[in-house]
């Protein structure tokens, strides 16, 4: 059981809604990486449905190249869309 | 439902009751923190199944016992469980094939039970028999993964089975309670459930890679109130609480 893989766990909280990273769980295989995802995130009635996916099958930047990857984006503002005026009936959007 | 089913019902009830209370031993001890938490859950669902049939047959028995009344104030001989479920968790995969059996007759016991003419018990198989079906899906799929895994594993789960086996011919007894409950319909005869249980039996051996069952001499008496030296022993850390502070709320 030392030898188990580790599994990312998604949960969907509510129909229409994303499923969001909920943590990570030890299992054998994807059969019962399910059944402990629910078993460990959904106790409380927080899913409707659940994914699993191997950890080592998700490619991930690096943190390290943050500088290159992430900061670029910090000088240009104007890609942030609040230079309009919202009409009042989409003011909820 | 008349008073002279309080015992049947005592029968249905204790095996969750039981069974729950051995599961939650594993609690800090199970192989790793995921099954630790999936044997809870398993343990709390027989928890509450067992509160809501036991609060059933306090009404019912008509003496103003509680579900916690029931729990904690009665001494082993008045429990009406099956040998099987009192019988020590000893190593994962014992405790895995004693819920694979239990689940392989709870499903089609609480299937005919949320049929049954009287609707308060009808409404609490509902409830559990969604519950029990991922029981019996739980213990399936380790069955398998033991069955199949390593020769350690295959071994340990073969040993569980030889331990088991003996005990299901007790959780099928048929006791004077039950039967008078049977032939007024509110429930089938453990008798008539056996088929269905011996379906499901061979297919999870087959998954597990596990030969059929030999003939065991088998040992009755949990539905008349006989049970194994293991559960006084159980009861005795489960009651000592309730019965030292027998007012006591929280």
């Amino acid at each position: 059981m030392k030898d188990w893989p580790l599994w990312e766990v998604f949960v969907r909280a509510r129909g229409g809604l994303d499923h969001r990273h909920a943590g990570s769980v030890h299992a054998p295989d994807m059969e019962m990486a399910l059944r402990h995802a629910r078993d460990t995130y959904t106790r409380r009635m927080e899913g409707v449905s659940i994914w699993v996916v191997r950890s080592t099958d998700i490619v991930a930047s690096d943190p390290a190249r943050g500088e290159a990857l992430f900061e670029p984006a910090a000088s240009k503002i104007y890609r942030h869309p609040t230079f309009y005026e919202l009409p009042e009936a989409v003011n909820h959007m | 439902m008349q008073p002279n089913h309080f015992e049947a019902l005592l029968e249905v009830a204790d095996d969750s009751l039981i069974l729950g209370q051995r599961l939650c031993e594993w609690c800090g001890h199970a192989p790793t923190i995921e099954v630790d938490l999936s044997l809870s859950n398993l343990a709390l669902d027989l928890i509450g199944q067992a509160t809501l049939l036991l609060d059933y047959a306090g009404e019912l028995e008509g003496k103003g016992r509680t579900a916690d009344r029931l729990a904690f104030h009665r001494d082993a001989e008045a429990f009406r469980n099956s040998m099987l479920l009192e019988q020590p968790n000893s190593d994962f995969a014992r405790t895995v094939m004693r819920h694979f059996l239990f689940a392989a007759y709870a499903n089609p016991l609480f299937e005919a039970l949320a049929r049954s003419p009287d609707a308060r018990l009808a409404e609490i198989a509902a409830k559990s028999i969604k519950e029990l079906r991922y029981h019996l899906e739980y213990a399936t799929d380790w069955l398998e993964r033991l069955g199949q895994g390593t020769d350690e594993s295959h071994r340990r789960i073969a040993n569980a089975f030889d331990w088991n086996w003996r005990f299901v011919d007790d959780l099928f007894f048929d006791s004077i309670s039950w039967k008078s409950g049977a032939e007024i319909g509110l429930w089938p005869l453990r008798a008539d459930l056996r088929p269905a249980f011996d379906d499901t039996l061979s297919a999870g051996l087959a998954l597990a890679g596990l030969a059929e069952p030999k003939p065991a001499w088998p040992i009755v008496g949990g539905r008349m109130g006989k049970h194994s030296e293991h559960l006084s022993s159980m009861l005795t850390v489960m009651q000592v609480l309730p019965r030292a502070h027998p007012e006591a709320t929280w």
